[in-house]
């Protein structure tokens, strides 16, 4: 079990001051100097070596990102942008790191920055995200002030600017080039890979994107060590995560806790456990709504990391655990999903802008069982074409939670279809 | 499908707008942010400051904005229609935006919805169905303009449409005795200990 001495986020519920001071007090901004002085090959190293995989959803690993920068700055400046558009349905972590400790934040940025020779960052908050926005805003202001930012910054040589941009109201924009387009002033339509950010990203210039919680423990893994940070989880799996755990919990929370560890425990630790007991849990999406849900029997034993999770044909996501008990209408609360992905698409590709509205008109019916029961495996075969066949993982995104759902709840899907057949034959 | 237009029927004409010199200081630090010949990347901001004036994005304002940022005023407008928190309508004083996806849902986002839709007058309070918020742990959700209220039910949230109508401004947050995110009742990490 995670002690509190091994937690990052020592004020992830804004008990204590989150402004510079309570910052400072809690350890970050201390000699910052010295962690960018051991340079920027060295600090990515270190980063390589604490095992930490980008806390966005995708868990590609951060050190590795930030080596794909140029080693030196040529005709085109690089930049940083820090990817805060929380909207994945289940998430709410970069909020709270945002509200209650900006600074851990700030900091982080610097020295990414610094790490892929940055001189300015971009914080791209989304728009629904004001007052969080506004305590970000005065705590970089705290840090110019105090010398941490701007010229010269912490006295390391190195100059740094960053800026907070809000967003106004669209998930695609927590997809990468998504983002960079929106903070480029257009419509948050995704960019076709390659060229990725690191070769032409933001107006054309090596960019890197990274979560929130990815850039905001930076600072702890270079003042505790890469061992450290590898030392806890398991192997490929390393570190702590902010887990955000919504639904049918008697205490919904988030909660900082060791990578790996069991999904029941974590539920039956910090949220009082399922409403009505562990027995009356039917399913959990272990990692945001854009993975596959998990019934019962799975989240007996899953252990909540991305290797466990991916065994399982699901994944860790951004680690929002939303827990469903038996009372739930389990295609109800799919298909719901199917709506949230069919109004957020972009539009752009049509596998995606044309199959999101089929697969939530299809999914509507299910929930009465208004369909006939070779529909189910039709409503399968699009989420097949639409996977894998748009320029961004919306696509993707939108088609797994209802291929989890026929995975493990076909026969509810089925009962539901018989019922209404039958019920319509009697009449 | 209902069209987003930027032009939108049945709205008052608004014959010119111009930014006052209060706002016009935040849009010039807006601009300020990006590197030369970059301004358009301000068009969210000040577009939103635009909206803060106003209270909603007519038309005149969206030019106004392309004037500013030199961008052509089609491209703004693909903006304002783009994301949903640009209000191409007037709207009441408070604008409850109730979170209805799964997390919020399961948690009795439809009571909650029903209290607003009630409340719903257009003057004082007009409703929004919006997808997630991002305070999950906090279902069900309602913003009220730029503020988060959480963990609510149809009681609290009529205590909180009621405080509203009387000119008061509750307390945003959770609406249940809780510190922010944290578990209901008391710490399980970070006691202090």
């Amino acid at each position: 079990m995670l002690g509190d001495k091994d937690r990052i986020f020592t004020n992830l519920y804004g008990v204590h001051d989150w402004r510079l001071a309570g910052a400072r007090a809690r350890g970050a901004w201390d000699n910052t100097k010295a962690l960018i002085e051991r340079g920027h090959d060295a600090i990515i190293d270190e980063m390589k070596k604490s095992g930490l995989r980008g806390r966005g959803g995708a868990g590609f690993p951060t050190g590795m990102k930030w080596s794909f920068m140029p080693k030196e700055v040529k005709d085109r400046p690089h930049y940083l942008v820090v990817n805060a558009d929380e909207s994945e349905p289940g998430t709410c972590k970069d909020r709270d790191i945002m509200r209650h400790d900006p600074h851990l934040l700030i900091e982080g940025c610097l020295i990414a920055g610094f790490a892929m020779r940055a001189h300015a960052g971009y914080i791209y908050v989304r728009g629904e995200f004001y007052n969080e926005a506004q305590h970000l805003i005065a705590a970089i202001k705290e840090a110019y002030d105090a010398g941490l930012l701007g010229k010269n910054a912490c006295g390391s040589g190195w100059n740094f600017d960053l800026y907070v941009h809000r967003g106004a109201g669209a998930y695609i924009c927590g997809e990468e080039t998504a983002l960079l387009e929106s903070l480029e002033g257009k419509k948050g339509m995704p960019r076709l890979k390659p060229p990725f950010p690191a070769g032409a990203g933001l107006y054309g210039c090596p960019t890197t994107v990274n979560n929130v919680e990815s850039i905001a423990v930076a600072p702890t893994i270079l003042r505790r060590g890469a061992a450290w940070f590898a030392g806890i989880g398991r192997p490929n799996n390393t570190g702590t995560k902010l887990f955000c755990i919504s639904g049918h919990v008697n205490k919904p929370c988030n909660v900082e806790e060791e990578m790996g560890i069991p999904l029941k425990e974590l539920i039956e630790r910090h949220c009082g456990g399922v409403r009505g007991g562990w027995d009356n849990l039917l399913a959990v999406i272990p990692g945001g709504a854009s993975v596959p849900l998990l019934p019962k029997a799975i989240c007996d034993t899953v252990l909540m990391d991305f290797d466990s999770l991916r065994d399982q044909k699901s994944g860790l996501g951004t680690a929002a655990v939303i827990v469903m008990d038996k009372s739930t209408d389990i295609v109800k609360a799919i298909a719901r999903l199917s709506y949230f992905y069919k109004h957020e698409s972009c539009g752009q590709c049509t596998p995606c802008r044309e199959g999101t509205g089929w697969m939530w008109r299809v999914m509507e019916r299910m929930v009465t069982g208004n369909a006939r029961l070779e529909e189910i495996d039709a409503l399968e075969d699009v989420t097949k074409q639409v996977e894998g066949h748009t320029i961004c993982a919306l696509g993707d995104a939108a088609a797994w939670p209802i291929q989890g759902l026929i995975r493990h709840f076909r026969p509810e899907m089925e009962r539901r279809i018989r019922a209404r057949t039958e019920k319509l034959a009697a009449e | 499908m209902a069209m987003i237009t930027a032009d939108p029927k049945d709205v008052p004409q608004v014959a010119s707008f111009t930014f006052t010199p209060e706002y016009m200081a935040k849009v010039q630090e807006l601009i300020a942010h990006y590197p030369p010949g970059r301004q358009a990347s301000a068009v969210i901001g000040v577009l939103d400051l635009a909206q803060r004036q106003q209270g909603w994005l007519p038309r005149v304002a969206m030019n106004e904005v392309a004037r500013i940022l030199d961008m052509a005023p089609i491209r703004v407008y693909e903006i304002a229609t783009f994301y949903t928190m640009f209000q191409l309508k007037p709207k009441g004083k408070y604008l409850l935006q109730v979170c209805t996806t799964t997390p919020c849902w399961l948690r009795g986002s439809e009571a909650v919805m029903k209290a607003c839709q009630h409340a719903a007058d257009g003057e004082i309070f007009s409703v929004q169905e919006v997808e997630c918020l991002g305070g999950c742990v906090n279902a069900p959700v309602v913003q009220i303009n730029d503020d988060f209220y959480e963990d609510l039910d149809e009681a609290s949230m009529n205590k909180v449409l009621d405080a509203f109508r009387r000119g008061e401004t509750p307390k945003p947050g959770p609406q249940v005795d809780r510190q922010t995110s944290a578990p209901e009742g008391g710490l399980t990490t970070l006691k202090g200990e």
